[in-house]
């Protein structure tokens, strides 16, 4: 769908949206809407005016996403380490993403980001208890003032988006992305059709990962490298 | 609206009569008064642009006449939100005419924060002939008074005086969706995202909060009002949308708060359509009463429905907008088209309703015969006193001609706002930042 008008064979359309003349597995296009619902998530946490219905509706989404996913048991790619969490405790933290830029700074998923992981954003971001209490210290996300806590408190809910609506502290994209590699951003622009501001290039970028997306078997595995990698960090902080 | 001829004949016979162009900004809203004689359009830009019906000649009593410029004015200004840090955007949301009650016409027009009652006066007299001001206003020198004369009413060119009356402000801490003026030409109501409040007229520092869905805790947030509206008989009777897809009836002789409902319109879900979309597209973007008032009129996205009001369980017709974009839901999400807001309409008979679509293609349905059509508002597919087109979108298969495939919509113009004269037929369309008024020359009545 392109929204310029512009003609495209069918050919290149199926190029385009494959990759490798492969269909994407259901998984796989699950995961990319996952990630796709979480960059406009934190776009429109960026933008000055966040239209609330909008953020309701992909937050719904983001929700159904990941009850399906958990219900399938291949949330995190580890299921039985997580059998006793509700599925609602899943809720993907977008807070990484929304950090301010502050908080970038040195953010382990950053890099992880660069390592061109597809289950990046699900495997990364920590998971959240909001049904369990469990949340952070912190109360909201654009109140947080120094970076060493924020290292230390992903544990934000995704529903702390609606809190952080209220207590809006507009940030630009530029600042949010500083500290990330802009290499990361270079797209497959067949994908997206649709160029319109800073938007499309996050959602451009995450589409190509997800056309060059490994396998879901090995993905499993560096899903149990990354969420070491953030048990580390977590405990050292 | 009886044969199949004369359907074809008010589908087919929409002439271009004037198209008013706004080089400077988006329209944002469109509506016609209680007559017909006055259509509104607000803009992205916060100004109002009113357009009036030419009376019809005497001499051809059957010709409708056009509809020229009448009155402009900035209503609403950009603000800044100061405790917030946000900007206020000054593009007008809805206009509603309130019935009007003497020469005066007035008209509420929102922004995402703040109401105001504008009044909108004719002068076409004026006195000439003071004792003390010679022509200009300059005070006379009074040796040069010798006797005394009594000003008289000259006709002058007709002036247009528009003046805030009333602003309504500080009620809202969402984005107002909705407006909508009671049939008790007393009190109006305002809608944002979480709450709806009552307003008098009259009284611009207090309102009363009649719907509010706001969770305590904000993180439990799953559902939005989208739109809401006053029955257009019962003074009591309003119904509102909310972004999970279904219609909430309220009473408010219930209640103070009317947070319950007396009547919840929902559709169960079919469960052969489900996807991650499903919620999304069943998201209200408009909901209209009837003329009459026994029926709701609601567009979601990819199609209009009508539910009578004593039926709750489902709608009781249902219409395709543009079906073939149903397998295509996961680039209109990831474009944010998904999340477009189409009005719908009723004509005035309630036998026909209309709503827009993408490539420009407003679509008409008729609900007697359940013949459709889709049609194009733009300047190169319809000539000045041209019959308009009917255009057809092709999924694969078949092909005719003037056919356009699904993939070559344009979605970035996109038909969102639309109004059916109260009376006739005569239709203003906004296309981005054009606006069309179409009529209908041959069946001018409503059938």
């Amino acid at each position: 769908m392109f929204a310029r008008g512009l003609k495209r064979k069918y050919g290149d359309q199926e190029e385009g949206v494959e990759g490798f003349s492969t269909v994407p597995s259901y998984s796989l296009q699950r995961q990319s809407l996952l990630d796709m619902s979480l960059v406009k998530l934190q776009l429109c946490h960026m933008l000055v005016e966040p239209n609330l219905c909008r953020s309701v509706l992909i937050a719904n989404t983001v929700r159904q996403i990941q009850e399906e996913m958990s219900r399938d048991g291949v949330w995190h790619g580890m299921a039985p380490q997580n059998a006793e969490r509700a599925p609602i405790d899943r809720l993907v933290s977008t807070e990484i993403l929304c950090r301010t830029a502050r908080a970038a700074d040195g953010e382990h998923p950053t890099p992880e980001l660069e390592d061109g992981s597809l289950q990046i954003s699900a495997s990364e971001l920590p998971i959240v208890s909001s049904a369990q209490g469990q949340r952070s210290p912190q109360s909201s996300l654009w109140e947080m003032d120094s970076p060493q806590e924020n290292r230390g408190s992903f544990h934000k809910s995704l529903d702390h988006i609606f809190e952080t609506l209220e207590n809006k502290n507009p940030n630009s994209v530029e600042d949010l992305f500083s500290d990330v590699d802009s290499s990361y951003y270079d797209l497959d622009t067949v994908l997206t059709g649709m160029m319109s501001g800073t938007k499309p290039s996050l959602c451009s970028g995450l589409d190509g990962f997800t056309a060059a997306a490994p396998p879901p078997s090995s993905t499993c595995k560096s899903d149990l490298t990354e969420l070491d990698h953030v048990v580390e960090i977590l405990v050292e902080t | 609206m009886g044969e199949d001829t004369d359907t074809r004949k008010i589908n087919h016979s929409f002439l271009r009569d004037h198209s008013y162009v706004t080089e400077a900004d988006v329209i944002s809203t469109v509506e016609f008064n209680h007559t017909g004689e006055l259509l509104a359009t607000g803009d992205k830009g916060g100004r109002v642009v009113i357009f009036q019906r030419e009376p019809e000649s005497k001499n051809t009593p059957h010709s409708q006449g056009e509809y020229d410029v009448y009155s402009t004015f900035q209503s609403h200004e950009p603000e800044f939100d100061y405790l917030k840090s946000l900007e206020i955007e000054e593009k007008i949301n809805k206009i509603k005419w309130l019935p009007q009650q003497n020469a005066a016409h007035s008209l509420l027009s929102t922004n995402d924060k703040t109401i105001k009652l504008w009044k909108i006066t004719e002068r076409d007299k004026r006195p000439e002939g003071y004792n003390l001001k010679d022509e200009e206003g300059k005070l006379k020198d009074l040796s040069t008074v010798t006797s005394l004369q009594v000003p008289v009413l000259k006709p002058m060119d007709l002036m247009v005086e528009v003046s805030p009356r009333r602003i309504f402000a500080n009620g809202h801490t969402y984005h107002i969706n909705s407006i909508s003026v009671n049939s008790d030409c007393e009190t109006y109501m305002s809608a944002d995202d979480l709450r709806i409040n009552l307003w008098h007229l009259a009284i611009t520092d207090r309102s009363f909060n009649i719907v509010d869905i706001k969770p305590a805790n904000m993180e439990d947030l799953t559902e939005v009002i989208t739109a809401s509206e006053f029955h257009p008989h019962h003074c009591n009777l309003f119904v509102y949308s909310s972004s999970k897809g279904s219609l909430r009836l309220c009473d408010m002789r219930a209640a103070a708060l009317c947070d319950k409902h007396s009547k919840l319109f929902e559709e169960p879900e079919d469960p052969s359509n489900r996807s991650f979309f499903s919620e999304i597209i069943s998201s209200v973007s408009d909901v209209k009463f009837s003329h009459s008032g026994r029926y709701m009129l609601t567009r979601d996205y990819l199609t209009v429905k009508v539910w009578d009001l004593n039926m709750e369980a489902r709608p009781i017709e249902t219409y395709q907008v543009h079906d073939y974009l149903r397998s295509k839901l996961c680039s209109l999400y990831e474009s944010d088209c998904i999340f477009d807001k189409f009005e719908c309409a009723w004509n005035g008979s309630d036998s026909v309703i209309m709503t827009g679509a993408y490539n420009n293609f407003f679509r008409m349905f008729d609900r007697n015969t359940k013949r459709d059509v889709t049609l194009e508002a733009s300047r190169e597919s319809s000539k000045p006193r041209a019959v308009l087109k009917p255009r057809r979108v092709c999924v694969g298969g078949k092909r005719r001609r003037d056919d356009i495939s699904v993939d070559s919509l344009d979605f970035t113009k996109k038909i969102l706002h639309t109004a059916w004269h109260p009376a006739e037929n005569i239709i203003a369309i906004a296309a981005t930042n054009n606006l069309y008024i179409f009529q209908d020359k041959v069946n001018s009545d409503m059938h």
